[in-house]
């Protein structure tokens, strides 16, 4: 793609940042190796050294084929999956010292297997930057995409608890040895099909209303989608058992509802749908029981955690109350990387490694983790701001949405602000599928960046002999006309 | 779209917001009630990091730690098992600590004031500073000996206790008490393997997790009369005044006659009250009690350290084992008079009168040094990590119900008990012993308890200890005998003549 002079691209501000992550991720390893070992053993770089590695070439795919791309974003990332990476070697060390092993090799290990993942997730994204040179191309798949999430969201939920279930989450596909978050893509698909639907609806749907208070409701035939995805969402609350997944599906669809109407009355049935839902989950939990029981369970366990009923019950408040523990123990300023003792917060690699992280980094340290991903998701909605077409705008908005909801979902979950459900913990816990969608979601992402900020000269639009497209027009999609 | 898309902006923010104050509120508010949590693993992992202190008696460990690959680093072990339970008790993890290991937890665990400056210099020195050594006031012979005749009793009882004491100063020589318990098992690392042992011992009728020596009270019978004695002497009686007998007594107002254990004991009309402890004339006593009265009975009873309920058994600084109280229970009619009936009941440590092991070897104790009653005491001496001396213990007075001159009459009587009336089973050669036989009904249908409260003085002249030995429900005739017997065997062990 070829540079306008006089443009700043913010590559080279990309690699400053990215040289400064690294050597965040390489002093976390070497303080976790001075802490575990006493001293720096010869190879304490080796993990940071390939992260760099595979980083900067990531880095110089953008540069070929997104050159205008947000520069904050692949440092931002990059910094809490090294940070991930180190931690989760850092309980490796731990298990190794335990017993009397010898330390792990480079790729042996959690810590190694998530250093592979990473390796594979950056492939991923590389190829969907490569081969996805224009993010409008992607809404000709949309009603494809759309089928494939939905699938990908029921398929745990209809297969057997064994297939599916871990800690009481049915979320998963479970092969052999192997296990994936269908989940985790799903997202992916939703957001793209959510954002060609509302494309093509959104005239009906923000035009068409009826004034109720000083709020423009919607009319009743055109709630159907929004009902659909309401069922859909609380179907997998009762049938997956898990409240954080029906609240992320939910709330994506709503806020790209919103984002494509620009009317506050969806926020506001969304919301009340929601909670409305979640209550009634609540209210049938208690009484009736059945599918409600888990839900109802949960919501007991995280209104009193500390109960000794709660906590010596099977499945009650135990995790929780650990993690919590954790956090406190680590106070303002940490244990320490490496100077904790995660093994005594259950999960630690996966739902909790942000507690575990936060007995070694404390508040400081995981407010400044907080701050990345809070930066992360702004960088998205200031793409999906920038970007001039309508489904870019969706696609970016929706995802950067999800991502931080998604954060805060796990986070608020593991702190006790709400209800404990089993979401990944974005490029910080261990495992290939969350990594992989997440580092596809940021591809994404830096596609949209990367249209928005190229300088008019610059787009396919102004391109002599280029096709030319009106900016918010979508292939083949038009938008439907109100039927009053 | 993008007035939309700034506003799920600011949702982010406030979102984000709110998990950042519910860090501060986890990890600032609540980080030291987190990090002190009884769920906090870490709490105990650090606890069991330092070696915990050694319980010991005459230099032998009753209460030591082993190196272990656990997660908890050392393992507390009570190689003396069931002898000590009822005085060392246990170091459970995660939940409260049973008998001197939770009276001494703060010096044991290396928390402790005292051990302030130990800390210090183990920070410069780089070491781990360990935990405090306890060092009790035990005479490990006379515990094995009490431990060994009460458990293979030839009375045939099930349960029991015994109490030895230096009568000079208070300080603990043995404390036994039967069934015992095991404590290894619930020191135990599994958590979950201690709780089931814990609730198996609970949940046992016999109760072995009691300490039978302290915590629980019984009529004392005859022993009671030392205090209507000392009561008596008190008041003008001495050991030659002649006090009524006869075979049988009837109290002014109503109730059962009191008869004489056998009926050769006391037939006369008079008997002295030398002769009356002596042969245990329950006939004499009860009309001495009537004659005195009820408050003055009362009164004694208090004098020698009943109604006391918040005396502790460990550390004279500090705290220790709790001790029940003794009671003479309510001796009046309910129009508000004496219960004459009632008193000559009580006066033969019948009725409502309960008493512990411990008051038992305390009233023996103060008769044997001269009407002092010494504080009873088990935490000898605290010992730093480094085995330097901290505390030593010092003797206290607790009370003095009677004077030299009362004391030493008793005495006498209480010898003559067991040189030639029912307690001469209690005898050992080369010392004077003195005591008081008790055999005392309780259920109806129940076999009796028997008692025997003494002392012994060495060939010098000097106190050297008191015993309380009590048998519950002892089948055969003389369930005093039996206590007797072991009282004598015990004080000979606390002397240092001989284990057995």
């Amino acid at each position: 793609m070829p540079r306008v002079p006089g443009t700043r691209t913010g590559r080279n501000a990309e690699l400053g940042l990215l040289a400064l992550a690294m050597i965040i991720v390489a002093a976390y390893g070497a303080t976790v190796e001075a802490n575990q070992f006493d001293k720096l053993t010869p190879t304490f770089w080796v993990p940071a050294a390939l992260l760099s590695v595979l980083f900067l070439a990531l880095h110089l795919v953008v540069r070929f084929t997104a050159l205008h791309a947000d520069p904050v974003l692949i440092p931002t990332v990059a910094l809490i999956n090294g940070l991930g990476v180190g931690f989760l070697r850092r309980l490796d060390l731990a298990k190794s010292i335990a017993e009397k092993q010898p330390e792990p090799g480079i790729f042996a290990g959690v810590g190694g297997r998530q250093l592979a993942w990473t390796l594979v997730a950056l492939v991923l994204a590389a190829v969907l930057l490569l081969v996805v040179r224009d993010h409008k191309a992607v809404s000709r798949y949309a009603y494809t995409l759309g089928l494939v999430g939905i699938v990908l969201v029921m398929i745990p939920a209809v297969l057997p608890g064994r297939f599916s279930e871990i800690n009481g989450a049915k979320l998963w596909i479970k092969i052999g040895g192997f296990s994936i978050q269908p989940g985790e893509f799903a997202k992916l698909a939703l957001v793209s099909f959510f954002a060609y639907y509302l494309v093509r609806k959104r005239e009906v749907l923000s035009l068409a209303s009826r004034r109720v208070l000083g709020i423009d409701f919607p009319r009743g035939r055109d709630l159907g989608p929004v009902i659909t995805v309401w069922l859909l969402s609380l179907l997998v609350l009762v049938f997956e058992k898990d409240l954080g997944t029906a609240l992320l599906y939910f709330g994506l669809f709503v806020v790209t509802l919103y984002v494509a109407t620009e009317r506050v009355s969806w926020l506001l049935i969304g919301l009340v749908m929601f909670f409305g839902g979640v209550y009634v989950a609540y209210l049938l939990g208690a009484s009736v029981g059945g599918p409600f029981a888990n839900f109802y369970d949960r919501a007991t366990v995280w209104l009193h955690p500390f109960d000794a009923e709660n906590y010596n019950r099977i499945g009650g408040s135990y995790q929780l109350v650990q993690g919590l523990l954790g956090l406190g123990t680590g106070g303002l300023f940490g244990t320490g990387p490496g100077a904790g003792s995660p093994g005594f917060v259950p999960e630690v690699r996966n739902d909790f490694i942000f507690a575990g992280m936060g007995e070694e980094i404390g508040l400081f340290g995981l407010s400044a983790l907080l701050v990345c991903y809070l930066l992360i998701v702004e960088r998205g909605l200031r793409a999906a701001l920038g970007v001039r077409d309508s489904f870019g705008k969706l696609v970016a908005g929706g995802l950067a949405f999800t991502l931080g909801l998604q954060v805060f979902v796990i986070l608020g979950g593991i702190t006790g602000l709400i209800p404990l459900t089993g979401q990944t913990t974005p490029f910080l816990s261990s495992g290939g599928s969350s990594l992989m969608a997440n580092w596809l979601l940021i591809a994404m992402l830096l596609r949209i960046s990367d249209a928005g900020r190229r300088p008019a000269a610059a787009g396919p639009a102004a391109q002599p002999g280029g096709p030319k497209q009106p900016p918010a027009q979508l292939h083949g999609a038009m938008t439907e006309v109100i039927k009053p | 779209m993008n007035a939309p898309l700034r506003k799920a902006g600011v949702v982010i923010l406030v979102l984000f917001g709110l998990l950042f104050a519910n860090l501060n509120w986890v990890q600032g508010y609540k980080a030291d009630a987190y990090r002190t949590s009884d769920y906090n693993g870490r709490v105990t992992v650090a606890e069991y990091e330092v070696p915990r202190g050694v319980v010991e008696a005459d230099g032998q460990a009753l209460a030591q730690n082993k190196l272990t690959d656990d997660t908890l680093k050392y393992l507390r072990q009570y190689p003396e098992k069931q002898v000590y339970a009822p005085i060392v008790g246990y170091k459970p993890v995660n939940i409260a600590e049973v008998g001197i290991e939770r009276t001494e937890n703060e010096f044991l665990s290396g928390a402790s004031d005292k051990l302030f400056a130990d800390r210090v210099s183990a920070m410069f020195t780089g070491d781990k500073a360990g935990g405090g050594n306890v060092v009790l006031s035990i005479k490990t012979k006379a515990q094995e000996t009490a431990w060994k005749q009460l458990t293979n009793n030839q009375g045939g009882a099930k349960k029991g206790s015994a109490i030895a004491i230096d009568p000079r100063t208070g300080a603990i020589q043995a404390m036994a008490s039967f069934p015992s318990y095991d404590p290894n098992p619930l020191a135990s690392h599994d958590v979950k393997a201690a709780a089931a042992a814990y609730n198996e011992l609970n949940k046992d009728k016999d109760k072995p997790l009691l300490n039978r020596a302290l915590s629980e009270t019984y009529p004392p019978g005859s022993t009671f009369k030392v205090i209507i004695s000392a009561a008596a002497l008190q008041n003008g009686y001495t050991q030659t005044s002649e006090i009524k007998a006869g075979t049988s007594y009837t109290a002014p107002g109503s109730g059962a006659p009191i008869r004489n254990s056998e009926d050769q004991t006391c037939p006369g009309a008079v008997v002295t009250l030398k002769e009356a402890l002596t042969d245990s004339c329950n006939t004499g006593y009860a009309q001495l009690g009537v004659a005195l009265g009820g408050d003055k009975v009362k009164k004694a009873a208090r004098d020698w350290g009943f109604e006391q309920d918040d005396l502790t058994v460990g550390n004279l600084e500090g705290s220790g084992l709790p001790v029940a109280a003794s009671r003479t229970g309510e001796i009046k009619n309910p129009d508000g008079s004496t219960d004459q009936a009632g008193l000559a009941q009580s006066s033969i440590g019948q009725k409502d009168v309960r008493m512990t092991t411990l008051e038992g070897a305390l009233i023996a104790a103060t008769v044997a040094n001269g009407g002092r009653q010494m504080r009873p005491y088990l935490v000898q001496q605290l010992l730093s990590p480094d085995r330097r001396p901290i505390y030593n213990a010092a003797p206290q007075t607790l009370r003095t119900p009677v004077n030299g001159e009362v004391a030493g009459d008793l005495r006498e009587m209480m010898v003559s008990v067991v040189e030639n009336g029912t307690g001469r089973r209690a005898k050992i050669s080369g010392f004077e012993v003195g005591g008081k036989t008790g055999t005392a009904q309780n259920a109806t249908g129940a076999d009796n308890h028997g008692w025997f409260i003494g002392f012994a003085f060495n060939d010098k002249g000097e106190a050297v200890s008191a015993a309380c030995v009590m048998l519950e429900n002892v089948p055969g005739d003389h369930p005093s005998a039996e206590a007797a017997r072991i009282a004598g065997l015990i004080m000979k062990a606390a002397a240092g003549r001989g284990g057995d």
